[in-house]
Protein backbone atom coordinates (compact mmCIF):
# COMPACT_ATOMS: atom_id res chain seq x y z
CA UNK A 1 0.00 0.00 0.00
CA UNK A 2 1.30 3.51 -0.43
CA UNK A 3 1.76 5.98 1.86
CA UNK A 4 0.04 9.24 2.66
CA UNK A 5 2.24 12.73 1.90
CA UNK A 6 -0.78 14.32 4.39
CA UNK A 7 -2.29 17.77 3.88
CA UNK A 8 -1.22 19.76 6.92
CA UNK A 9 -2.67 23.58 6.48
CA UNK A 10 -2.06 24.37 9.90
CA UNK A 11 1.38 22.87 10.20
CA UNK A 12 2.52 25.16 7.54
CA UNK A 13 2.16 28.52 9.27
CA UNK A 14 5.44 29.38 10.31
CA UNK A 15 7.98 29.26 7.37
CA UNK A 16 6.65 31.11 4.48
CA UNK A 17 10.06 32.12 3.28
CA UNK A 18 9.11 31.99 -0.83
CA UNK A 19 6.23 32.67 -2.91
CA UNK A 20 6.10 29.18 -4.12
CA UNK A 21 5.91 28.13 -0.03
CA UNK A 22 3.20 30.66 0.24
CA UNK A 23 1.05 29.57 -2.69
CA UNK A 24 1.48 26.10 -1.50
CA UNK A 25 0.46 26.65 2.17
CA UNK A 26 -2.86 28.51 0.66
CA UNK A 27 -3.56 26.09 -2.11
CA UNK A 28 -3.78 23.24 0.71
CA UNK A 29 -5.96 25.41 3.13
CA UNK A 30 -8.13 26.69 -0.31
CA UNK A 31 -8.65 22.34 -0.37
CA UNK A 32 -9.24 21.36 2.94
CA UNK A 33 -11.52 24.14 3.05
CA UNK A 34 -13.17 23.01 0.07
CA UNK A 35 -14.17 19.71 0.19
CA UNK A 36 -16.46 17.64 2.62
CA UNK A 37 -17.03 13.70 3.42
CA UNK A 38 -20.04 12.47 1.49
CA UNK A 39 -21.46 9.00 1.71
CA UNK A 40 -18.83 6.42 1.06
CA UNK A 41 -16.07 9.19 -0.51
CA UNK A 42 -14.69 10.25 2.89
CA UNK A 43 -12.39 13.66 2.71
CA UNK A 44 -9.15 12.11 3.78
CA UNK A 45 -9.69 11.13 -0.31
CA UNK A 46 -7.75 14.45 -0.38
CA UNK A 47 -4.75 13.56 1.05
CA UNK A 48 -2.29 12.42 -1.75
CA UNK A 49 -0.01 9.86 -2.44
CA UNK A 50 3.37 10.59 -3.01
CA UNK A 51 3.46 9.44 -6.36
CA UNK A 52 -0.01 11.25 -6.74
CA UNK A 53 1.44 14.32 -5.45
CA UNK A 54 4.78 14.16 -7.98
CA UNK A 55 2.33 13.70 -11.27
CA UNK A 56 0.00 16.42 -9.95
CA UNK A 57 1.54 19.38 -12.46
CA UNK A 58 1.58 20.36 -16.19
CA UNK A 59 4.97 19.47 -16.34
CA UNK A 60 6.22 15.85 -16.40
CA UNK A 61 8.70 15.19 -13.59
CA UNK A 62 12.04 13.85 -14.30
CA UNK A 63 13.24 10.73 -15.60
CA UNK A 64 14.76 9.41 -12.94
CA UNK A 65 12.20 10.35 -10.34
CA UNK A 66 9.43 8.36 -12.87
CA UNK A 67 11.69 5.56 -12.29
CA UNK A 68 12.01 5.82 -8.82
CA UNK A 69 8.29 5.39 -8.32
CA UNK A 70 7.98 3.18 -10.97
CA UNK A 71 10.45 1.08 -9.00
CA UNK A 72 8.33 1.71 -5.75
CA UNK A 73 4.88 0.75 -7.60
CA UNK A 74 6.36 -2.09 -9.20
CA UNK A 75 6.53 -4.19 -5.24
CA UNK A 76 2.73 -3.39 -4.71
CA UNK A 77 2.11 -5.95 -7.57
CA UNK A 78 0.76 -8.81 -6.25
CA UNK A 79 0.85 -12.24 -8.37
CA UNK A 80 -2.54 -14.61 -8.59
CA UNK A 81 -2.32 -16.70 -5.11
CA UNK A 82 -2.90 -19.98 -6.89
CA UNK A 83 -0.89 -19.12 -10.22
CA UNK A 84 -3.72 -18.74 -12.13
CA UNK A 85 -3.87 -15.49 -14.67
CA UNK A 86 -7.48 -15.96 -16.69
CA UNK A 87 -10.55 -16.23 -15.49
CA UNK A 88 -14.34 -15.99 -17.64
CA UNK A 89 -14.32 -14.23 -20.49
CA UNK A 90 -18.23 -13.19 -20.36
CA UNK A 91 -17.79 -11.53 -16.74
CA UNK A 92 -15.12 -10.21 -17.58
CA UNK A 93 -16.61 -8.76 -20.52
CA UNK A 94 -19.22 -6.79 -17.51
CA UNK A 95 -16.62 -5.83 -15.50
CA UNK A 96 -15.23 -3.97 -18.50
CA UNK A 97 -18.41 -2.24 -19.75
CA UNK A 98 -19.18 -1.24 -15.58
CA UNK A 99 -18.16 2.22 -14.53
CA UNK A 100 -20.04 1.82 -11.18
CA UNK A 101 -18.03 2.36 -7.68
CA UNK A 102 -16.63 4.40 -5.43
CA UNK A 103 -18.68 7.53 -5.97
CA UNK A 104 -20.36 9.30 -3.12
CA UNK A 105 -23.45 8.06 -4.77
CA UNK A 106 -22.52 4.31 -4.71
CA UNK A 107 -22.49 2.12 -1.78
CA UNK A 108 -20.35 0.43 0.12
CA UNK A 109 -21.37 -3.15 -1.43
CA UNK A 110 -21.42 -1.72 -4.87
CA UNK A 111 -19.17 -4.05 -6.84
CA UNK A 112 -17.16 -2.35 -8.65
CA UNK A 113 -16.63 -2.02 -12.54
CA UNK A 114 -12.98 -1.55 -14.21
CA UNK A 115 -14.79 1.09 -16.42
CA UNK A 116 -12.39 -0.20 -19.21
CA UNK A 117 -15.00 1.03 -21.81
CA UNK A 118 -14.88 4.59 -20.54
CA UNK A 119 -10.95 5.16 -22.01
CA UNK A 120 -10.46 1.92 -24.64
CA UNK A 121 -11.27 0.31 -27.11
CA UNK A 122 -11.59 -3.53 -26.77
CA UNK A 123 -14.24 -5.74 -28.67
CA UNK A 124 -14.79 -5.60 -32.21
CA UNK A 125 -19.20 -5.30 -31.42
CA UNK A 126 -18.95 -2.26 -28.45
CA UNK A 127 -18.84 1.00 -30.58
CA UNK A 128 -19.29 3.30 -27.28
CA UNK A 129 -15.54 3.58 -25.96
CA UNK A 130 -13.59 6.04 -24.97
CA UNK A 131 -10.06 7.23 -26.49
CA UNK A 132 -7.96 8.62 -23.30
CA UNK A 133 -6.42 4.81 -23.44
CA UNK A 134 -4.87 3.16 -26.50
CA UNK A 135 -7.07 0.98 -28.11
CA UNK A 136 -7.03 -2.94 -27.04
CA UNK A 137 -9.02 -4.54 -29.88
CA UNK A 138 -7.84 -7.97 -30.67
CA UNK A 139 -5.00 -7.70 -27.50
CA UNK A 140 -4.33 -11.62 -27.19
CA UNK A 141 -4.87 -12.21 -30.97
CA UNK A 142 -1.86 -9.12 -31.25
CA UNK A 143 -0.09 -9.75 -28.59
CA UNK A 144 -0.07 -13.76 -28.10
CA UNK A 145 -0.32 -15.58 -24.80
CA UNK A 146 3.95 -15.68 -23.75
CA UNK A 147 4.03 -15.42 -20.14
CA UNK A 148 5.93 -12.34 -20.15
CA UNK A 149 2.37 -10.93 -21.79
CA UNK A 150 0.67 -12.48 -19.60
CA UNK A 151 2.96 -11.19 -17.20
CA UNK A 152 3.19 -7.51 -18.20
CA UNK A 153 -0.97 -7.11 -18.50
CA UNK A 154 -1.44 -8.58 -14.94
CA UNK A 155 0.28 -6.67 -13.49
CA UNK A 156 -0.49 -3.44 -15.67
CA UNK A 157 -3.88 -4.09 -14.42
CA UNK A 158 -2.72 -3.77 -10.71
CA UNK A 159 -0.76 -1.01 -11.36
CA UNK A 160 -0.53 0.87 -14.40
CA UNK A 161 2.08 2.90 -12.40
CA UNK A 162 4.59 0.19 -12.52
CA UNK A 163 5.17 0.82 -16.20
CA UNK A 164 4.23 4.26 -16.59
CA UNK A 165 4.32 6.84 -12.88
CA UNK A 166 2.09 9.21 -14.23
CA UNK A 167 -0.37 7.20 -16.00
CA UNK A 168 -4.13 8.06 -16.23
CA UNK A 169 -5.07 4.67 -15.54
CA UNK A 170 -6.06 3.49 -12.29
CA UNK A 171 -4.25 1.08 -9.85
CA UNK A 172 -7.24 -1.26 -10.21
CA UNK A 173 -5.24 -4.00 -7.96
CA UNK A 174 -3.31 -1.87 -5.81
CA UNK A 175 -6.30 0.26 -5.03
CA UNK A 176 -8.65 -2.58 -4.33
CA UNK A 177 -10.91 -1.46 -7.10
CA UNK A 178 -11.49 -4.48 -8.56
CA UNK A 179 -10.43 -7.93 -6.41
CA UNK A 180 -8.15 -10.68 -7.62
CA UNK A 181 -11.39 -12.74 -9.31
CA UNK A 182 -12.10 -9.37 -10.95
CA UNK A 183 -8.66 -9.05 -12.95
CA UNK A 184 -8.33 -12.95 -13.62
CA UNK A 185 -11.96 -12.33 -15.45
CA UNK A 186 -10.54 -9.30 -17.42
CA UNK A 187 -7.41 -11.14 -18.25
CA UNK A 188 -9.57 -13.78 -19.93
CA UNK A 189 -11.35 -10.78 -21.97
CA UNK A 190 -8.51 -9.55 -22.79
CA UNK A 191 -6.53 -13.15 -24.13
CA UNK A 192 -9.32 -15.86 -24.75
CA UNK A 193 -9.70 -16.65 -28.44
CA UNK A 194 -13.28 -16.88 -28.24
CA UNK A 195 -13.65 -12.87 -26.37
CA UNK A 196 -15.60 -10.61 -28.58
CA UNK A 197 -11.84 -8.65 -28.31
CA UNK A 198 -9.89 -11.43 -30.59
CA UNK A 199 -12.88 -13.39 -32.24
CA UNK A 200 -14.95 -10.51 -35.20
CA UNK B 1 -45.18 27.94 -11.41
CA UNK B 2 -47.26 28.43 -14.14
CA UNK B 3 -44.72 27.02 -16.88
CA UNK B 4 -43.64 23.80 -15.27
CA UNK B 5 -45.96 21.71 -17.03
CA UNK B 6 -45.31 22.92 -20.21
CA UNK B 7 -41.31 22.32 -19.02
CA UNK B 8 -41.70 19.13 -18.34
CA UNK B 9 -43.89 18.37 -21.39
CA UNK B 10 -41.09 19.40 -23.37
CA UNK B 11 -37.94 17.38 -21.80
CA UNK B 12 -40.42 14.35 -22.06
CA UNK B 13 -40.29 15.07 -25.82
CA UNK B 14 -36.68 15.96 -25.99
CA UNK B 15 -35.87 12.95 -24.10
CA UNK B 16 -38.11 10.27 -26.38
CA UNK B 17 -36.02 12.29 -29.46
CA UNK B 18 -32.59 11.36 -28.62
CA UNK B 19 -31.83 8.05 -28.63
CA UNK B 20 -34.48 7.35 -32.32
CA UNK B 21 -31.61 10.44 -33.89
CA UNK B 22 -28.76 8.34 -32.32
CA UNK B 23 -29.64 5.14 -33.99
CA UNK B 24 -29.42 6.43 -37.53
CA UNK B 25 -25.98 6.93 -39.23
CA UNK B 26 -22.61 7.09 -37.59
CA UNK B 27 -23.10 7.47 -33.95
CA UNK B 28 -21.04 10.77 -33.83
CA UNK B 29 -23.05 11.98 -36.84
CA UNK B 30 -26.77 11.21 -35.03
CA UNK B 31 -25.64 12.74 -31.93
CA UNK B 32 -24.31 16.33 -34.18
CA UNK B 33 -27.60 16.09 -35.55
CA UNK B 34 -29.78 15.61 -32.50
CA UNK B 35 -27.80 18.76 -31.22
CA UNK B 36 -28.78 20.64 -33.70
CA UNK B 37 -32.25 19.65 -33.79
CA UNK B 38 -32.47 20.43 -30.41
CA UNK B 39 -30.47 24.30 -30.20
CA UNK B 40 -33.13 25.08 -32.10
CA UNK B 41 -35.49 24.72 -29.03
CA UNK B 42 -33.54 24.78 -25.67
CA UNK B 43 -36.10 23.58 -22.86
CA UNK B 44 -33.46 25.80 -20.71
CA UNK B 45 -35.75 28.40 -22.33
CA UNK B 46 -38.36 27.42 -19.44
CA UNK B 47 -35.77 27.78 -16.42
CA UNK B 48 -34.59 31.23 -18.27
CA UNK B 49 -38.64 32.56 -17.91
CA UNK B 50 -39.29 31.10 -14.50
CA UNK B 51 -35.90 32.78 -13.45
CA UNK B 52 -36.59 36.57 -14.49
CA UNK B 53 -39.90 36.15 -12.52
CA UNK B 54 -38.12 35.02 -9.16
CA UNK B 55 -35.52 37.87 -10.18
CA UNK B 56 -38.39 40.45 -10.03
CA UNK B 57 -40.35 38.78 -7.13
CA UNK B 58 -40.09 40.11 -3.49
CA UNK B 59 -39.17 36.72 -1.33
CA UNK B 60 -37.39 36.19 1.92
CA UNK B 61 -37.55 37.29 5.24
CA UNK B 62 -36.78 40.73 4.07
CA UNK B 63 -39.25 40.77 1.76
CA UNK B 64 -36.77 42.29 -1.45
CA UNK B 65 -36.36 41.08 -4.74
CA UNK B 66 -33.08 40.59 -6.24
CA UNK B 67 -33.32 43.68 -8.50
CA UNK B 68 -30.47 45.45 -6.59
CA UNK B 69 -28.20 42.69 -6.69
CA UNK B 70 -24.75 44.01 -8.07
CA UNK B 71 -23.27 41.14 -10.32
CA UNK B 72 -20.21 43.49 -10.80
CA UNK B 73 -21.86 45.54 -13.53
CA UNK B 74 -23.88 47.74 -10.74
CA UNK B 75 -27.12 47.29 -8.96
CA UNK B 76 -29.48 45.91 -10.99
CA UNK B 77 -27.35 45.14 -14.33
CA UNK B 78 -27.71 41.69 -15.63
CA UNK B 79 -26.95 42.31 -19.49
CA UNK B 80 -23.33 40.89 -19.98
CA UNK B 81 -22.90 40.34 -16.36
CA UNK B 82 -21.90 36.27 -16.47
CA UNK B 83 -19.70 36.97 -19.12
CA UNK B 84 -17.83 38.41 -17.33
CA UNK B 85 -17.77 36.32 -14.42
CA UNK B 86 -16.31 35.25 -12.06
CA UNK B 87 -14.60 38.73 -11.09
CA UNK B 88 -13.61 40.36 -7.52
CA UNK B 89 -16.05 42.38 -5.62
CA UNK B 90 -14.71 44.54 -3.16
CA UNK B 91 -17.80 44.42 -0.52
CA UNK B 92 -17.35 40.70 0.33
CA UNK B 93 -13.23 41.16 -0.64
CA UNK B 94 -13.72 37.63 -2.32
CA UNK B 95 -13.61 36.41 -6.11
CA UNK B 96 -17.06 35.18 -6.86
CA UNK B 97 -18.58 33.07 -9.46
CA UNK B 98 -22.32 34.17 -10.23
CA UNK B 99 -23.65 31.21 -7.91
CA UNK B 100 -21.62 32.75 -4.97
CA UNK B 101 -22.40 35.95 -5.57
CA UNK B 102 -26.39 34.92 -5.94
CA UNK B 103 -26.06 33.73 -2.29
CA UNK B 104 -23.97 37.03 -0.90
CA UNK B 105 -27.09 38.72 -2.93
CA UNK B 106 -29.90 36.69 -1.68
CA UNK B 107 -28.47 37.26 2.31
CA UNK B 108 -28.14 40.65 2.46
CA UNK B 109 -31.07 41.74 0.11
CA UNK B 110 -33.65 39.23 1.06
CA UNK B 111 -32.30 37.48 4.36
CA UNK B 112 -32.06 33.81 2.33
CA UNK B 113 -29.89 31.69 4.34
CA UNK B 114 -26.66 30.38 2.17
CA UNK B 115 -27.32 27.29 4.00
CA UNK B 116 -30.55 26.68 1.49
CA UNK B 117 -27.61 26.50 -1.32
CA UNK B 118 -24.73 24.67 0.52
CA UNK B 119 -26.63 22.36 2.03
CA UNK B 120 -29.62 22.03 -0.29
CA UNK B 121 -30.26 19.60 -2.82
CA UNK B 122 -30.10 19.79 -6.39
CA UNK B 123 -33.28 21.35 -8.12
CA UNK B 124 -35.37 21.16 -4.89
CA UNK B 125 -36.65 23.96 -2.82
CA UNK B 126 -34.41 27.38 -2.74
CA UNK B 127 -31.71 25.50 -5.09
CA UNK B 128 -34.72 25.27 -7.69
CA UNK B 129 -35.15 28.72 -7.81
CA UNK B 130 -31.11 29.16 -7.93
CA UNK B 131 -31.01 27.18 -11.00
CA UNK B 132 -33.68 29.42 -12.47
CA UNK B 133 -32.15 32.44 -11.64
CA UNK B 134 -28.98 31.53 -12.96
CA UNK B 135 -30.46 30.40 -16.48
CA UNK B 136 -32.00 33.75 -16.54
CA UNK B 137 -28.74 35.73 -16.22
CA UNK B 138 -26.63 33.35 -17.94
CA UNK B 139 -29.21 33.96 -20.89
CA UNK B 140 -28.37 37.60 -20.53
CA UNK B 141 -24.56 37.41 -21.90
CA UNK B 142 -25.82 34.98 -24.88
CA UNK B 143 -23.44 35.58 -27.96
CA UNK B 144 -21.62 38.41 -25.90
CA UNK B 145 -17.65 37.69 -25.66
CA UNK B 146 -16.62 35.77 -22.33
CA UNK B 147 -14.10 38.90 -20.73
CA UNK B 148 -13.31 38.06 -17.14
CA UNK B 149 -11.07 41.15 -15.69
CA UNK B 150 -7.59 39.56 -14.61
CA UNK B 151 -6.03 42.57 -13.52
CA UNK B 152 -6.32 42.37 -9.85
CA UNK B 153 -4.12 40.61 -8.14
CA UNK B 154 -6.89 38.63 -6.36
CA UNK B 155 -7.82 37.56 -10.05
CA UNK B 156 -5.01 36.40 -10.31
CA UNK B 157 -3.97 34.37 -7.64
CA UNK B 158 -7.68 32.34 -7.69
CA UNK B 159 -6.25 31.58 -11.59
CA UNK B 160 -3.36 29.91 -9.94
CA UNK B 161 -4.83 28.63 -7.32
CA UNK B 162 -7.45 27.30 -9.79
CA UNK B 163 -4.41 25.90 -12.14
CA UNK B 164 -2.94 23.44 -9.38
CA UNK B 165 -6.70 22.66 -8.59
CA UNK B 166 -6.90 21.37 -12.21
CA UNK B 167 -3.98 19.50 -12.03
CA UNK B 168 -4.38 18.14 -8.53
CA UNK B 169 -4.46 14.15 -8.86
CA UNK B 170 -6.16 12.09 -5.18
CA UNK B 171 -8.62 9.35 -4.46
CA UNK B 172 -8.84 5.50 -5.53
CA UNK B 173 -8.57 6.33 -9.23
CA UNK B 174 -5.78 8.99 -9.03
CA UNK B 175 -7.78 11.24 -11.16
CA UNK B 176 -7.71 14.87 -11.26
CA UNK B 177 -9.29 16.86 -13.85
CA UNK B 178 -6.49 16.99 -16.04
CA UNK B 179 -6.81 13.69 -16.82
CA UNK B 180 -10.24 14.13 -19.01
CA UNK B 181 -9.61 17.52 -20.06
CA UNK B 182 -5.64 17.44 -20.94
CA UNK B 183 -5.71 16.67 -24.07
CA UNK B 184 -7.22 17.34 -27.55
CA UNK B 185 -9.56 15.17 -29.00
CA UNK B 186 -10.14 12.35 -26.14
CA UNK B 187 -13.53 11.01 -25.33
CA UNK B 188 -15.34 8.87 -22.27
CA UNK B 189 -17.80 6.64 -24.13
CA UNK B 190 -18.73 8.52 -26.99
CA UNK B 191 -18.48 12.09 -25.03
CA UNK B 192 -16.35 14.50 -26.49
CA UNK B 193 -14.25 16.15 -23.83
CA UNK B 194 -13.01 19.34 -24.29
CA UNK B 195 -9.39 20.11 -23.66
CA UNK B 196 -9.94 22.79 -20.75
CA UNK B 197 -6.23 23.54 -20.39
CA UNK B 198 -5.97 25.38 -24.01
CA UNK B 199 -8.45 28.47 -25.12
CA UNK B 200 -10.90 26.23 -28.03
CA UNK B 201 -11.46 23.84 -25.40
CA UNK B 202 -11.88 25.99 -22.84
CA UNK B 203 -13.90 28.36 -24.96
CA UNK B 204 -16.13 25.28 -25.96
CA UNK B 205 -16.63 23.71 -22.41
CA UNK B 206 -16.71 27.07 -20.09
CA UNK B 207 -18.76 29.03 -22.94
CA UNK B 208 -21.81 26.08 -23.34
CA UNK B 209 -22.63 25.52 -19.52
CA UNK B 210 -25.02 25.72 -17.92
CA UNK B 211 -27.08 23.82 -19.51
CA UNK B 212 -30.19 21.63 -20.19
CA UNK B 213 -29.19 18.25 -20.09
CA UNK B 214 -31.52 16.05 -22.52
CA UNK B 215 -30.16 12.91 -21.09
CA UNK B 216 -32.18 13.69 -17.65
CA UNK B 217 -34.14 16.40 -18.21
CA UNK B 218 -32.85 18.89 -15.58
CA UNK B 219 -30.83 22.40 -15.91
CA UNK B 220 -27.47 22.08 -14.38
CA UNK B 221 -25.54 25.29 -13.07
CA UNK B 222 -21.50 25.33 -13.42
CA UNK B 223 -21.37 24.40 -10.00
CA UNK B 224 -23.48 21.12 -10.55
CA UNK B 225 -20.84 20.54 -12.94
CA UNK B 226 -18.36 20.95 -11.06
CA UNK B 227 -20.12 18.77 -8.54
CA UNK B 228 -20.43 15.85 -10.85
CA UNK B 229 -17.13 16.08 -12.54
CA UNK B 230 -15.93 15.61 -8.93
CA UNK B 231 -18.01 13.29 -7.58
CA UNK B 232 -16.85 10.93 -10.81
CA UNK B 233 -13.00 11.71 -10.21
CA UNK B 234 -13.82 9.90 -6.89
CA UNK B 235 -13.36 12.91 -4.33
CA UNK B 236 -14.91 13.79 -1.72
CA UNK B 237 -17.75 16.50 -2.45
CA UNK B 238 -16.77 19.91 -2.60
CA UNK B 239 -18.78 22.63 -0.83
CA UNK B 240 -21.17 24.48 -3.07
CA UNK B 241 -19.70 27.79 -3.86
CA UNK B 242 -16.51 26.79 -2.37
CA UNK B 243 -13.28 28.94 -3.35
CA UNK B 244 -12.11 25.77 -5.13
CA UNK B 245 -15.13 26.04 -7.36
CA UNK B 246 -14.30 29.52 -7.96
CA UNK B 247 -10.46 29.06 -8.61
CA UNK B 248 -11.23 26.22 -11.31
CA UNK B 249 -14.04 28.45 -12.66
CA UNK B 250 -11.06 31.24 -13.04
CA UNK B 251 -9.19 29.65 -14.59
CA UNK B 252 -11.19 27.99 -17.44
CA UNK B 253 -12.72 31.80 -17.89
CA UNK B 254 -9.34 32.94 -18.52
CA UNK B 255 -8.47 30.31 -20.54
CA UNK B 256 -11.45 30.47 -22.60
CA UNK B 257 -11.16 34.55 -22.79
CA UNK B 258 -12.41 35.89 -25.61
CA UNK B 259 -14.69 33.05 -26.49
CA UNK B 260 -18.71 33.21 -27.13
CA UNK B 261 -21.12 32.81 -24.69
CA UNK B 262 -23.38 29.92 -25.52
CA UNK B 263 -25.66 29.38 -21.91
CA UNK B 264 -27.78 28.43 -21.13
CA UNK B 265 -26.28 25.60 -23.52
CA UNK B 266 -27.65 22.19 -24.73
CA UNK B 267 -26.20 18.53 -23.59
CA UNK B 268 -26.64 15.23 -23.59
Amino acid sequence: MNKYLMIAPLALGIHLATAADDMTAEFKQMMDGSFESSGIADKHRLYQLDFQAVCSSDRMPSAERLKAIEAEQMKTIRWPSDGKYTGDWKSGEKIAISGRGLTWSDKADTTNGGGCYNCHQLSHTEISYGTIGPSLLNYGKLRGNSEEMVKYTWGKIWNAKAYSACSNMPRNGDAEILTEAQIKDVMAYLFDPESPVNKP
Amino acid sequence: MKTRPMMLALAVAAAIAAPAAMAEGSTADGIAQYRAMLAEGNPAELWELAGEDIWKEKAGPKQASLEQCDLGKGPGVVKGASAALPRYFKDTDRVQDLESRLMTCMQTLQGISPDNFVKGKWGKGEMEKMEQIVAYVVGQSRDMKINVDMSSPQMKKMYALGKKAFFYRAGPMDFACSTCHGEDGKRIRLQDLPNLTKHEGAAAGWGSWPAYRVSNGQFWTMQHRLNDCYRQQRFPEPIYGSDVTIALSVYMAKTANGGTVMTPGIKR
